[in-house]
């Protein structure tokens, strides 16, 4: 194929891209934005898809299998994890205005130059090469398609990749460079990237569906005739011995990482991103777009080692020479011209973010040392600003150029892809832990990010340096272990770098977060990140550190670096809301001072920005007396609070005290109305007998004798009754005001017998018979004698109440149990009913029923009987069945010391 | 709440799909059996693939907060 036809070919093509993209500028300028949706977006993000892809996953099929696929697979799997993570990082970017993961990072760990500077580092030197290696096909696909075999003795300037090199840096430095602020997006060069991702996507399936139907008819020839070659068949095999388990995992794991932390992802998810919600549908298109570019891999490798058996073309020419070996060139055109746009994608978008980050992490800082001193310089620094960043274009354009001619040559497109995923890998510790935990702090991610990037650096680039002949086998003076190292298969030194180097560097990380203190901006950033939803809600964060700077200051830095338009907008946007004065004599708070300071961390980085402020505002840290008061005040606030809590709870207190009390007193008052309307009635009807017997003697004067004895006896037996009432309420009020006398040892013994004799006439009286049972000795007890003889008398004579006159028995026993006397009182009386034996015991319950009527007494003996047991700390208890009689028995507690050893009182 | 739930599913998936694509469970499909020509493991392996990425897209398009606007 001619060189003026392929040379032109593909400036035709850079000339579309450079129409599209000035078209895409021009309608976001008229806010008529083509990029700003879902489908646009999800687009950009296969600029994950390089010319490793487009070329490379062919010929790792061909040599091994299904081993290509775990680079594809990994962001798949990490797609519904991707969607969430992703939206808090692009909120976090888009409230601090992160341009870059260099400047996320340095950000994160206290807006750190160091940080920076090292992320920065580790991502060129990473990234570099896998720019190289994106030239390196440019260069070999222009090469194969022109017939040449190589060019490697040519000096630069007869080489066509030198001048491809320059006019994609020629693009990068027209569409990457627009506006100082990456946030302000470049809207033709994500154009340009989508549809070069589109482009790409349709070249390769042409290529395939051309392989497999041009050239075989069809995806059942094409296998059959694979499966008749085992070396081919061994192709579709997922054969361990091909990839092992522990490499294909890392594999995916390295693919997982690189989705999130490559700096063109970052780029294109992060900083170009216009809405957070497009997330949401490329977290399947990207995953899609993956699975259709990899469909067609194997039968275009399984194609071409059935058409070149045995022969020294490169598998991962395939997609070139198998439409150039069978004779139709302009699919071969074509197929160079996919390959050219997965590779320019790549170099465009990744070159772009790496500048960003030379100039803010590493150009930037040196300029701007804190407490600059230039401050005084006139007219603004935004040209020099973009000079920089294109100069910084520029050197990385050729240093990946330079990379390509002297080490990439050698290599495949895989091996380097892999070396550079797992140094951007590096990034994941400092990375996830600062979006997902507080104490993550500066110390542990510098660690942990230069220890990682050093085992990375000695076992991956180094061995690999070695293995070029570019570095001498003795080395550190490793000879031994560089041999062992060499004799392990690309993958598996992947995997173990990946391993080793990911173990140390997250480590690093966490004893960096239990053994150093952060600063307080550390602080302050590190909440701001994990909780970023909150602050993003809140529209403002809270300040450890206060400042104050003059808005006349202020305004001047804005304007070198924004430029005035911008600088107007911010400041006047800031005056409506808050209301704050914005004259350049006036003070600007912390809160002015945060927004300038995030629009400056967009257009110089946040550690640059940090530095610029430095030198306009007086940190006004809190004083350590300051804090001391604010700490005391709080400390008296709380005591006060628990004061009055306290107070309160001892208030409730009294008050259920008191309540309970009235309450007590009310029931009190109560039970009096009623036991004197109780007593009353008792004594109003003996009255009602003496009134209408006294008044029938009076009136009748002629009453015989007989009847006069007849109503004096009743007139007496009922004052008898009043009497006894009323001595009995006197008791309980004796009783109730209680023990007036000491108690004194009373021997029982004597005490019963005195009672039964007591009651004798009363048994003589009737035909009752007594059987007395009484201890030997005697038995004593503490209390009172003359209650006690109530006692056993109030028992006996309800006894000889309720037993039967003429065939009644009675039973007293006396007798120790224990520490208890017992006395019982027990008859062959009618008994009483079980619903009524608690009742008994209560003031005027009498136990009557239909046949007997209401018998003589009070109702109050045994009420006081019990009374007077419990004031000795007896008790008095009942056993009773109607029919069999009732026994009733006092506990008291025995007199246990001799009388004579015992000192009463 | 339903964001939460959202959340767990689409952990849940990841986990899923990150068991099932590596060793041993994706050496099952070590097969030299084929398909109507096909190879099964090649077909099984983009088979799954795409059934992971249709249980995405149902997880995500049954989320109310995915329909209109934002949620958070």
């Amino acid at each position: 194929m001619s060189k003026v036809l392929i040379i032109s070919v593909s400036l035709g093509y850079l000339l579309l891209l450079f129409v599209l993209a000035y078209w895409a500028e021009r309608r976001g300028r008229w806010h008529q934005s083509l990029v700003s949706n879902p489908w646009v977006y999800a687009l950009s993000l296969g600029v994950y898809c390089t010319a490793w892809t487009f070329y490379g996953s062919v010929g790792q099929a061909a040599t091994g299998g299904l081993r290509f696929l775990p680079i594809f697979l990994g962001p798949s799997l990490a797609a519904p994890i991707w969607l969430l993570v992703m939206r808090k990082m692009i909120i976090i970017s888009k409230h601090q205005r992160i341009t870059s993961i260099a400047d996320f990072l340095s950000s994160r760990y206290g807006k750190s130059t160091s940080m920076g500077v090292l992320t920065a580092l580790v991502a060129v030197i990473g990234i570099v090469p896998y720019i190289s290696i994106q030239l390196k096909a440019i260069s070999q696909s222009y090469l194969l398609l022109s017939g040449q075999t190589t060019g490697t003795e040519w000096p630069f300037y007869l080489d066509p990749a030198f001048y491809i090199t320059l006019l994609l840096a020629l693009f990068i430095i027209l569409f990457g460079t627009r506006n100082l602020d990456p946030n302000e997006r470049h809207e033709g060069m994500v154009a340009a990237i989508a549809f070069e991702s589109l482009f790409k996507l349709i070249i390769f399936l042409a290529v395939g569906l051309f392989v497999v139907f041009g050239l075989f008819n069809g995806f059942g020839p094409l296998f059959e005739q694979g499966f008749r070659d085992a070396s081919i068949a061994q192709t579709f095999r997922l054969d361990q011995a091909q990839v092992t388990g522990w490499e294909w995992f890392w594999m995916i794991a390295l693919s997982m990482g690189a989705i999130f932390l490559l700096p063109r992802q970052f780029h294109v998810a992060v900083v170009e991103n216009t809405d957070p919600d497009h997330l949401t549908k490329s977290a399947w298109l990207l995953p899609l777009y993956l699975l259709l570019i990899n469909v067609l891999v194997i039968p275009i490798a399984v194609g071409g080692l059935i058409l070149f058996p045995g022969s020294n073309i490169d598998p991962d020419t395939f997609v070139l020479s198998i439409p150039l070996e069978t004779g139709h060139t302009q699919m071969a055109l074509l197929a160079g011209l996919g390959g050219f746009s997965a590779a320019s994608g790549m170099v465009i978008v990744s070159v772009i973010a790496l500048s960003i980050m030379i100039n803010n992490q590493l150009v930037l800082p040196l300029i701007f040392k804190p407490r600059w001193p230039g401050m005084d310089i006139r007219g603004s620094l935004k040209l020099p600003l973009l000079t920089i960043r294109r100069i910084a274009m520029l050197v990385v354009m050729i240093l990946a150029y330079w990379f390509f001619r002297v080490v990439a040559r050698e290599y495949t497109l895989v091996s380097i892809g892999l070396i550079s995923f797992t140094a951007i890998a590096q990034f994941a510790p400092a990375l996830f832990a600062g979006m997902y935990w507080k104490q993550a702090n500066k110390a542990g991610a510098i660690a942990g990010v230069s220890i990682g990037f050093l085992m990375w650096a000695f076992l991956l680039p180094a061995s690999t340096l070695i293995e070029a002949g570019i570095l001498p086998g003795s080395v550190f003076g490793l000879q031994p272990f560089w041999e062992d190292w060499m004799a392990y298969s690309d993958n598996a030194r992947i995997a173990h770098t990946a391993f080793w180097s990911l173990l140390f560097n997250a480590g690093a990380l966490f004893l960096g977060a239990m053994y150093r203190k952060p600063t307080p901006l550390e602080i302050t950033q590190a909440d701001l990140f994990v909780d970023i939803y909150k602050y993003a809600e809140a529209k403002g964060a809270y300040q450890v550190i206060r400042r104050k700077a003059r808005i006349g200051d202020l305004r001047r830095v804005m304007v070198r670096f924004l430029g005035k338009p911008k600088t107007k907008v911010i400041l006047e946007g800031y005056h409506r809301r808050s209301g704050h004065p914005i004259g350049d004599h006036d003070t600007g708070q912390s809160e002015l001072i945060n927004l300038a300071e995030t629009h400056l961390a967009g257009a110089i980085g946040a550690s640059s920005a940090k530095a610029v402020m430095a030198s306009i505002v007086k940190d006004d840290p809190m004083g350590l007396e300051e804090m001391f008061q604010i700490l005391e005040q709080t400390q008296e606030i709380l005591q006060y609070s628990q004061e009055l809590e306290r107070k309160s709870r001892e208030l409730e207190q009294t008050s259920q005290q008191l309540r309970q009390a009235n309450e007590k007193l009310k029931e009190l008052d109560k039970l009096k109305a009623e036991f004197i309307a109780t007593v009353t009635h008792e004594l109003r009807t003996p009255i009602t007998s003496i009134k209408a017997m006294s008044k029938i003697l009076l009136d009748n004067p002629e009453v015989s004798g007989e009847q006069r004895t007849e109503f004096l006896r009743i007139l007496v037996a009922e004052s008898e009754r009043i009497a006894r009432l009323i001595n009995q309420v006197l008791d309980i009020e004796q009783i109730d005001n209680q023990l007036d006398d000491p108690p004194v040892p009373v021997d029982l013994v004597p005490l019963v017998r005195q009672s039964v004799q007591g009651v004798q006439a009363m048994v003589e009286d009737r035909r009752i018979s007594v059987d007395l049972d009484l201890p030997e000795g005697s038995l004593r007890v503490l209390g009172n004698r003359d209650r006690l003889t109530q006692v056993v008398m109030n028992l006996l004579s309800n006894a000889l109440k309720f037993t039967d006159p003429d065939q009644g028995e009675i039973r007293i026993n006396l007798r120790e149990e224990g520490h208890q006397a017992l006395i019982s009182v027990g008859d062959n009386g009618k008994g009483i009913a079980p619903d009524k034996q608690k009742l008994i015991f209560e003031k005027f319950t009498q136990v009557s029923d239909q046949q007997q009527g209401k018998p003589a007494g009070s109702g109050l003996g045994l009420f006081i009987t019990r009374k007077i047991v419990e004031q000795h700390r007896g008790q008095i208890m009942l056993t009773s069945s109607p029919g069999a009689g009732t026994e009733f028995t006092v506990a008291l507690p025995k007199f246990l010391v001799p009388v004579d050893a015992f000192t009463w009182r | 709440m339903p964001y939460r739930r959202y959340t767990t599913k689409l952990v849940g998936l990841f986990a899923a799909g990150l068991l099932a694509f590596n060793f041993p469970v994706v050496g099952l499909l070590d097969t030299r059996a084929s398909v109507g020509g096909i190879p099964l493991a090649y077909l099984l392996l983009f088979l799954s693939w795409g059934v992971f990425i249709i249980l995405l897209i149902r997880i995500v398009s049954r989320h109310p907060g995915n329909k209109g606007t934002r949620h958070e």
